[in-house]
């Protein structure tokens, strides 16, 4: 693609990346089925392989040595090695065990019990082997590392990674932890529904109100975009992070297990007996897309049995399940004071809907036929892929996201206090005013909560701190300022300060469920083989950056300024810039930080000029009038 | 372990840059930037936000009757240029500077965009008293027989149209708030207007019951 020289405005385009570069990819990172795709100038490509296909399942097979398999391969094995096969483990992420003991029946993961001095988050065995879902999910994201790699034949270091809109802060974290352990710098987690919007609106040109629905393995969203001029503005997001296609294939499996059990009698079903009964209802699922009727075995201690289903049989299993994913659209609407006939489109997301029965029932919701133009298999890592370049070189769109729940903390009698509401454009901060309850009380717990119930225990509890060194003080005579600052990538950071005596603490939330800090780190550590490369090559970009914003500013005061320069001073910064640029040019990241500060070093008298003048100048202005120094210009003449 | 009590029910705005005056000294290029700059004149970094009122953070008169079509384009021209995404790859101050300068433009598109917060937001800057959120203080009582009586109304109907005709009456009262708020603001007459912002926070919150009531008698249809 032709290249346009572009003018920018101070400030807007990004600093010039060097050819050299590591290549930014855009990762659909999914419950059954992962896609790469990379930015082409404008437009973005799936990654596909040799056979022309782009979806990665997202299943993982170990070996004894603890290698990983990930992909169709490992897929395959699911059927005559079960035990060394792990599949849906985003289902898992930023979850601890008592949520999964919510789920019926045998569980198709053996989680292991949670041992001393760990964090909260679940592990599982896999083929002898003790995994967290973070691990599981960074071996699937090295696989699309590589499979981007070898098509581009470029390293990638750097990848926006989508997440399901509903996802909490303890799986957005765990996902970003996951692209640390695969060796990848996140850009931004976006969130899918999004990141599909963003693909409709530059691809198909979409504008108006927009609802995009997306049914996955696992997970489902519905949010409500604004898309106008390209700006894709969020105005509401629900979903279920727990509801997916995973669930049509429990629905069915029960009811062949159900059949059989008829048929045999009760047995005990091992873990890998589910996991292939799933298989075998998935199948199911899947040809009865487009098939009338059909008839599948399940196989366990030895016995098979075969089971028909017809597609009304299937819609009948399923119908409570599309039924509630409804419910939640027209909340979400409701939320937004959206009609549903006010909706120009909705797009439909996910492999899941695939599935007749939520095509009719989303578009009968909506009163309009559903659009599913871009592959409902790709959209999100075309969306994510288009971001990853506006991002790196720059664009014209503009993402703005929401949080998809309430943020809050709990209060006396175990009530929530909501600080940030759902729907909140992000990023944001808030700041709210609590005190003690006792006299004499000197530390007080922080309980950070997400969700929308009004009681501590119905919600997400996401981390726990406690505020020490309150002076003691009556009741209520403390006045503690509690901060929640949600970034753009949805992550919480809470801060807690006493007003009167300036104790603080801060914890970016390392939530309950997710891995510690200790625990990150060893296992960063243990991955690395080629991570010292990766880490300092990554330490050489950051570097680069800011010693080019120092260059620039230099150079930039140098123009303005210049008058205020002493004899020989210019030579004497000029020569400083030059050693900086021979600097930046070579690969030492030290010789870089020490020409930084030599160039900060000889031109600290010429800031020091500049901001003398400025003041005066500034106070000449300010003899006009006193007290008005907000003024605006045409008031000061 | 004793919990959080709540103490005030106010939520703050964050603090913004309080060295932030006539002139301040740029974090890159340590010249003189003027005081309310978003950007350095001279080496074009981006600058922590300053104190400056939602209204000119997002280029508006600073009048109760704004235009919704004009605070959408001032909203999306500042984040344009101040999201972070404009600067996922810069250096961390300035990733930090945006992510503050972005927060700063949400909560001022969030308070204008309401017609109770915008009118709380007016009160509070001409130097009139609000009634924080969330504290049940009506003085007024005229107003309280008012929203015991629709309470009880709403109560009483069964029907999705029965709501349905509640809710409409709510909605033209809450227009009518709207039209007087207007002429509260152009005759600085801040006692009335905090008068009719607090009914309209009684009028909202009857609306959402009217909601949440009309939505589970559809369901049982």
């Amino acid at each position: 693609m032709a290249q346009l020289i572009q003018i920018r405005e101070p400030g807007e385009a990004p600093l010039a990346e060097s050819d050299d570069a590591p290549v930014a990819v855009g990762i659909d990172l999914g419950t059954t089925n992962s896609v790469v795709a990379v930015g082409t100038g404008g437009g973005a490509d799936v990654i596909r392989d040799e056979n022309g296909e782009a979806l990665v399942p997202s299943v993982v097979a170990y070996a004894a040595d603890g290698s990983a398999v990930v992909g169709e391969l490992a897929r395959r094995l699911m059927l005559d090695r079960p035990e060394v096969v792990v599949g849906s483990i985003k289902r898992l992420m930023g979850r601890g065990i008592a949520d999964l003991k919510a789920l019926a029946g045998v569980l198709p993961y053996d989680v292991e019990p949670q041992a001393a001095g760990e964090s909260g988050m679940v592990r599982i065995n896999v083929a002898g082997q003790r995994l967290t879902p973070v691990e599981v999910s960074a071996e699937i994201l090295k696989a699309l590392r590589d499979r981007a790699e070898a098509h581009l034949g470029r390293t990638v270091g750097r990848a926006v990674v989508t997440v399901p809109a509903y996802f909490d802060d303890a799986a957005r974290a765990a996902t970003k932890d996951a692209a640390r352990l695969a060796g990848l710098e996140v850009l931004r987690l976006v969130n899918e529904p999004t990141a599909a919007a963003l693909a409709y609106g530059l691809d198909q040109g979409a504008e108006g109100l927009y609802a995009i629905y997306d049914l996955g393995g696992g997970t489902f969203d519905i949010s409500l975009l604004r898309m106008e001029k390209g700006v894709f503005q969020v105005l509401a997001t629900g979903g279920d992070a727990a509801l997916g296609g995973d669930d049509f294939d429990h629905a069915v499996a029960e009811a062949f297990v159900a059949e059989r059990t008829q048929r045999l009698g009760a047995e005990v079903l091992t873990s890998a007996d589910v996991k292939m009964a799933l298989m075998s209802a998935r199948l199911a699922k899947e040809c009865l897309s487009t098939q009338e009727t059909g008839s599948w075995v399940i196989e366990a201690g030895g016995r098979q049995t075969a089971h028909t289903l017809s597609r009304d049989a299937l819609e009948g299993l399923i119908e409570p399940l599309v039924a509630r994913t409804v419910g939640i659209c027209r909340d979400v609407l409701a939320d937004a004071e959206i009609a549903p006939e006010q909706v120009n489109g909705v797009v439909l997301v996910g492999g899941s809907t695939r599935v007749p029965l939520v095509r009719r029932q989303v578009g009968a919701f909506f009163g309009s036929e559903p659009l599913a133009h871009i592959d409902p298999d790709e959209v999100v890592a075309v969306g994510a892929a288009l971001q990853a370049e506006a991002l790196t070189v720059g664009s014209e769109t503009l993402l703005l996201d929401v949080t998809p729940l309430s943020l809050g903390i709990e209060t006396m009698g175990g009530l929530v206090e909501k600080i940030i509401p759902r729907n909140t454009p992000i990023p944001v901060a808030k700041a709210q005013e609590f005190t003690t309850y006792q006299d004499g009380q000197t530390a007080m717990a922080i309980h950070v909560l997400q969700g929308e119930r009004e009681m501590a225990e119905q919600c997400r509890s996401l981390a726990r701190f406690e505020l020490h060194g309150i002076p003691s003080m009556t009741a209520g005579a403390a006045r503690i300022r509690v901060t929640f600052a949600v970034d753009a990538d949805g992550l919480l950071t809470v801060s807690a300060a006493e007003q009167t005596t300036g104790i603080e603490q801060e914890v970016a939330v390392k939530p309950s469920y997710g891995l510690s800090e200790d625990e990150m780190a060893t296992m960063l550590y243990e991955s690395m083989a080629h991570a010292g490369e990766d880490m300092v090559r990554r330490l050489l970009a950051e570097a680069r950056v800011e010693a080019s914003r120092v260059r620039l500013a230099v150079g930039a005061a140098l123009n303005a300024d210049g008058d205020l320069l002493v004899e020989g001073e210019r030579e004497v910064i000029e020569g400083a810039m030059a050693a900086l640029d021979a600097a930046i040019a070579g690969e030492d990241r030290e010789a870089i930080g020490a020409r930084v500060e030599d160039l900060e070093k000889v031109t600290r008298a010429f800031a020091e000029r500049r901001m003398d003048r400025g003041i005066r100048a500034a106070l000449r202005g300010r003899g006009v009038d006193e007290l008005a120094p907000a003024a605006p210009p045409e008031d000061e003449g | 372990m004793q919990t959080a009590a709540l103490d005030m029910r106010r939520t703050h705005e964050l603090d913004v840059n309080p060295a932030s005056g006539l002139v301040a000294s740029c974090w890159s290029c340590r010249g003189p930037v003027a005081g309310d700059s978003i950007f350095c004149d001279t080496c074009g970094a981006v600058q922590p936000p300053a104190g400056a009122d939602h209204f000119a953070r997002l280029g508006l008169t600073r009048t109760f009757d704004i235009d919704a079509s004009r605070l959408d384009q001032g909203y999306f021209d500042a984040q344009r240029r101040l999201h972070p995404d404009r600067f996922a790859t810069r250096t961390p101050r300035e990733r930090a500077f945006s992510q503050l300068q972005a927060v700063s433009l949400n909560e001022a598109y969030e308070t204008l965009k309401d017609p109770i917060r915008r009118a709380e937001y007016l009160i509070t800057l001409n130097g009139g008293e609000v009634v924080p959120e969330g504290c049940s203080l009506v003085n007024e009582q005229g107003l309280l027989v008012e929203v015991m009586e629709r309470r009880e109304e709403l109560a009483e109907a069964e029907t999705v149209a029965a709501v349905e005709a509640l809710e409409v009456d709510a909605t033209a009262d809450f227009g009518r708030c709207v039209e007087a708020l207007s002429i509260a603001f152009a005759s600085d007459d801040l006692a009335n207007a905090a008068r009719l912002t607090t009914r309209m926070r009684y009028l909202s919150k009857f609306m959402q019951e009217c909601r949440s009531r009309r939505a589970r008698l559809g369901q049982h249809v």
